[in-house]
């Protein structure tokens, strides 16, 4: 049962026990995060490059945390300083970058499918960090971490997840995962943000009305309206979007009074969520965060080991 | 092709080796004071879970117990690919501790070098001891057990397992001969 993927480019592609195998490594590696001397030497002498060509504080600081605390060797490079700013095309940067022998390449590009097209074309691992609107699987498993953490299994969980589906990598993902692993997943956001046929993805059922949506939920997940990618105006205002599809500490009662508040950041408070629920004992969103950097070595671990048993 | 299967040692006998190799600990560590058991997964752990009861049972102190999983520090990694992580937990500070590490069979010494390696990055003890049940010789680095429940002579090809039971009590060592 072990694990067969050289290139992480999204859950879809993982089967359920790929799912739990990622997880329990990633339990393992969250003690190394709380040691004083966070460093193992699992990864010395491997090198990683962060290709971050779309803007990224957590994911990518999370991933070269991930690198280092494995003693590998990480680059970053970003698309505002690379030569993609000089015309250059991904393949031609993918082709230089491998020149330089890397073992694994994490990308985050605007473009859906970037790191598919980079994975046929390079040598080396790749691990897509987030791809336009298609997928975001780190941030997946980070997700399910912290729910099976909180939680003690996935299997069964209602989960709400609120907001902008159409532009949300991260809710594909979390739908790809949720449903693998037998969750039962809410979808729920205004009808322009909404995809025609979502509900074909997964074990998945489509809200327009957030009450009914959060009803006797265990784990509510706000997504972020993304100003940056609404190219048309698909909301008449924020305010008015805060006040139909924003968590409040009068509608998060509705859901179990155990459930857990998730957010994958950054968080637009006042809008999706309000700072009483950001800051309230619900709250999950700094342990998703803490969890990404185990998961993430996690990832790293696994593809290398797939990588050096194919080279040697 | 069946695999030829020998008990060596049977519970009776681990019970007894445990009982005396407690004893040994105490003796050179002149009682239990700064004592802490590590057991390494898997197996170790459980030993070490009973020299921990056997030492209460001596001594009426709870000795600290941790458990060491050393995959990340594995010197073959490249040429194993991607092993199970498990779960390392040490609760306590090493710092000045005489540290007993526990494994349940001594061969090539790598795992111990693993282990030592680990701890080294969780503190710094006093002194890192090793107790192995089995030691089966074969060893390519300089390193040799404090305690030893019994000397198996073995060849290269043959294979020396500790079974446990489903409630992780050990049931008998065995040899198998390929």
């Amino acid at each position: 049962m072990s694990f067969k993927h050289k290139h992480i480019l999204g859950i879809e592609q993982l089967s359920k026990e790929d799912i739990q195998l990622i997880l329990d490594t990633g339990d393992a590696f969250k003690e190394v995060n709380s040691r004083d001397l966070k460093k193992v030497p699992t990864l010395r002498g491997k090198t990683i490059i962060n290709a971050f060509f779309e803007a990224s504080t957590r994911t990518r600081l999370s991933f070269e945390i991930a690198g280092k605390r494995l003693s590998s060797d990480t680059v970053n490079i970003s698309g505002s300083t690379s030569s993609v700013v000089k015309g250059e095309t991904l393949e031609d940067t993918a082709k230089n970058i491998e020149a330089m022998a890397p073992d694994i390449i994490v990308i985050r590009h605007a473009h859906s499918g970037a790191p598919h097209y980079l994975a046929e074309r390079v040598n080396c691992s790749v691990v897509n960090a987030g791809d336009g609107a298609h997928e975001h699987p780190s941030q997946a498993l980070l997700d399910l971490m912290t729910m099976r953490e909180h939680k003690g299994s996935i299997e069964g969980l209602e989960v709400a997840i609120i907001g902008d589906i159409t532009h949300s990598r991260v809710a594909r993902s979390d739908i790809y995962a949720l449903s693998k692993m037998g969750a039962k997943v809410r979808l729920c956001g205004p009808g322009t943000m909404l995809p025609v046929g979502i509900e074909r993805l997964g074990n998945v059922e489509v809200f327009t009305d957030m009450r009914a949506a959060i009803k006797d939920a265990d784990v509510v997940m706000m997504l972020r309206i993304q100003l940056e990618r609404q190219s048309n105006i698909m909301l008449p205002s924020l305010r008015e979007y805060a006040r139909f599809y924003g968590l409040n500490p009068t509608n998060i009662q509705l859901a179990k009074p155990d459930a857990i508040v998730m957010h994958p950041g950054p968080m637009n408070r006042g809008v999706e969520i309000s700072s009483v629920v950001a800051d309230g004992v619900q709250n999950v969103i700094l342990d998703q965060v803490e969890n990404g950097v185990a998961v993430r070595m996690a990832l790293l671990y696994l593809v290398s080991g797939v990588e050096s048993m194919q080279t040697t | 092709m069946v695999k030829a299967e020998t008990a060596i040692l049977d519970k009776a006998g681990i019970t007894r080796a445990i009982t005396r190799i407690a004893h040994e600990i105490l003796e050179h560590n002149k009682g239990s004071e700064k004592l802490a058991l590590i057991g390494i997964r898997t197996g170790g752990d459980l030993l070490a879970g009973l020299l921990q009861t056997r030492l209460n049972e001596i001594e009426g102190v709870e000795v600290p117990l941790g458990t060491i999983d050393i995959t990340m520090y594995r010197d073959d990694l490249a040429a194993r690919g991607n092993l199970p992580i498990g779960k390392t937990e040490i609760p306590f500070a090493l710092d000045g501790k005489q540290v007993v590490l526990v494994d349940d069979v001594l061969y090539t010494g790598r795992t111990i070098r693993s282990a030592m390696d680990a701890l080294m990055d969780f503190g710094r003890p006093n002194t890192i001891q090793l107790a192995v049940l089995i030691d089966r010789g074969h060893r390519e680095l300089p390193i040799r057990a404090d305690y030893v429940g019994r000397n198996v002579p073995t060849a290269r090809e043959e294979d020396v397992e500790v079974v446990f039971s489903e409630t992780q009590a050990p049931v008998e060592v065995r040899l198998i001969k390929p």
